[in-house]
């Protein structure tokens, strides 16, 4: 901590080691860097916050379920009905079924669950651990020796971490409902016939990667949310800040990682 | 000197600090501070703003680092302490904070339990029950107990707030501005309910402030912060008994900013 203060202390004197920006970078990386490493430090030591992990994974899960319900079931209806002149073209709109599942199930989903996550979740928890360290909360429960990071942070990570995976798979539910209710008012597609046409065209792979992507997504939330909150400066603006940036920073994250998922799946199907 | 009051024992320090030294970047705000807490005592810190007394009650709670010095509570030196000898240290510290800090999403009786039921782990739900209601009728607010943080007035809030330290029966309290932001009225209760929690808990406290009634009101010995450093030491008349202009310009307008 002494170290800490010095390395904080130097940039705020203006006595930078190399230059302003690369030292604050710097440090940034550095504070990043230990505040994982103290969640993965914490994770597995008692005592455990069984309530307060429930009580988060309700306000992450249940209460974003109206929101990605209402999204993909959209997403659904007008990405079905916006391919289906394509496939039109060559006479293979029964193709919609399958096309649907996977553009749902290997992308769409886990993406846009992330992204109404980071929106909705990040930001929430951006600012209302943001307040908590502005209003020195944080602090009366450090000094109550009540270990604060695990109770704010830890749970709030692993209820965004466990609970965007199972999003996930609620709205590639309702995306593909909403793709069904569309191919069944224009092909007369049957709900048997949709699903098993659904159900062959995705694989182990295509499921299992999008599960993980899910639960790399909800950590980056929870974690995202949670430095920044943690991190927040003093002052009401801090607040806010500390919300939008959580949004921004989680959503570009996501972004990034969904890209390098998409390397390592590809690369994994050519082998 | 001041008079020896028979509920100081003057042969225990809970608090021992000399040569502390605290800078922020380039500002120094304390400057060699040396000061000793005895069993029993009420000790006030009067001092402007900026010039570093909540940072020495945090630096005492572990909350900060200081540059140099020693600081020992009841016999251990608190930067030296390992993370989980920090946290039994903490248990015997009461921090008041000046903005009373309450978990604003948890109800009174809430706030009350959460550091008992994570430290006193032995204790049935009716002990939790019966603990929290004692400690809340020792700050006179036992009606508020369903209450949310943002229904209590700002007396109320800095009450509670005593009550959830109270409520792990530590030896040593610090208050950070305990009368800031009240008016004269609800100051006198704070007043009072500090040298309640002194006679019933028999607890050793340090109280921060720049309001001379809080400090004539609690303190069984006074210390006026200047220039980063211990100016002034004794009784309230002691301490203003002095040709000083800083220290008579501070009681003539009683800190008028």
């Amino acid at each position: 901590m002494d170290d800490d203060n010095k390395k904080t202390n130097n940039v705020v004197s203006g006595r930078f080691v190399i230059s302003k920006t690369i030292d604050k970078l710097l440090l940034e990386l550095y504070n990043i860097y230990s505040f994982v490493l103290r969640f993965f430090k914490e994770v597995f030591v008692p005592p455990y916050e069984f309530k307060e992990i429930i009580k988060q994974c309700y306000e992450t899960g249940v209460r974003s379920l109206p929101l990605i319900a209402l999204t993909g079931f959209i997403i659904g209806i007008v990405f079905t009905n916006q391919s289906r002149p394509s496939l039109a073209e060559f006479g293979a709109t029964s193709w919609l079924p399958a096309l649907m599942s996977i553009a749902i199930v290997r992308a769409m989903a886990p993406l846009v669950t992330a992204l109404i996550a980071a929106g909705r979740v990040a930001s929430s928890i951006g600012a209302e651990i943001g307040s908590m360290k502005v209003t020195e909360q944080i602090e009366a429960m450090e000094v109550s020796a009540t270990h604060p990071f695990k109770f704010l942070v830890v749970s709030r990570v692993l209820a965004t971490t466990f609970m965007i995976p199972a999003l996930m798979m609620f709205t590639v539910f309702v995306a593909l409902m909403g793709a069904y209710i569309n191919v069944h008012q224009n092909e007369l597609t049957s709900f048997t016939t949709f699903f098993s046409q659904v159900f062959e065209a995705i694989t182990f792979l295509d499921a299992f990667s999008s599960l993980i992507k899910s639960f790399v997504f909800g950590f980056t939330i929870g974690m995202v949310g949670c430095y920044k909150g943690y991190n927040s400066n003093k002052g009401t603006e801090g607040v806010g800040k500390a919300a939008n940036s959580s949004v921004v920073t989680a959503m570009f994250l996501i972004f990034i990682e969904e890209l390098l998922a998409l390397q390592i799946i590809t690369a994994i199907r050519i082998a | 000197m001041y008079k020896e009051k028979a509920h100081i024992n003057k042969d225990i320090k809970v608090i021992s600090i000399s040569g502390l030294k605290k800078a922020f970047g380039d500002l120094v705000v304390l400057r060699g501070v040396d000061l000793d807490l005895y069993q029993g005592e009420n000790l006030v810190v009067l001092g402007r703003s900026g010039t570093g007394k909540s940072v020495l009650i945090r630096i005492i709670a572990g909350l900060l680092k200081q540059d140099d010095g020693i600081v020992k509570v009841l016999g251990k030196e608190v930067a030296k302490t390992s993370l989980k000898e920090l946290e039994n240290l903490r248990l015997k510290i009461g921090f008041s904070f000046q903005n009373s800090a309450l978990y604003d999403s948890m109800t009174v009786y809430e706030n009350l339990e959460f550091p008992l039921v994570r430290h006193s782990k032995h204790l049935t739900r009716k002990e939790i029950d019966y603990k929290i209601e004692d400690v809340l009728e020792a700050v006179g607010l036992s009606q508020t107990i369903k209450q949310m943080p943002s229904q209590l007035s700002g007396g109320q809030r800095k009450r509670i707030g005593i009550a959830r330290t109270l409520i792990l029966n530590p030896s040593i309290m610090l208050y950070d501005e305990p009368t800031a932001g009240l008016d004269p009225i609800t100051c006198i209760d704070i007043n009072n309910l500090i040298n309640e929690v002194q006679q019933k808990y028999h607890t050793s406290s340090i109280i921060i402030t720049h309001d001379l009634a809080c400090a004539k009101s609690t303190g069984d010995r006074i210390v006026m912060l200047l220039d980063g450093q211990f100016q002034r030491q004794g009784s309230f008349d002691e301490v203003f008994d002095t040709e000083d202009e800083r220290v008579k310009l501070f009681y003539d307008y009683n800190f008028v900013e």
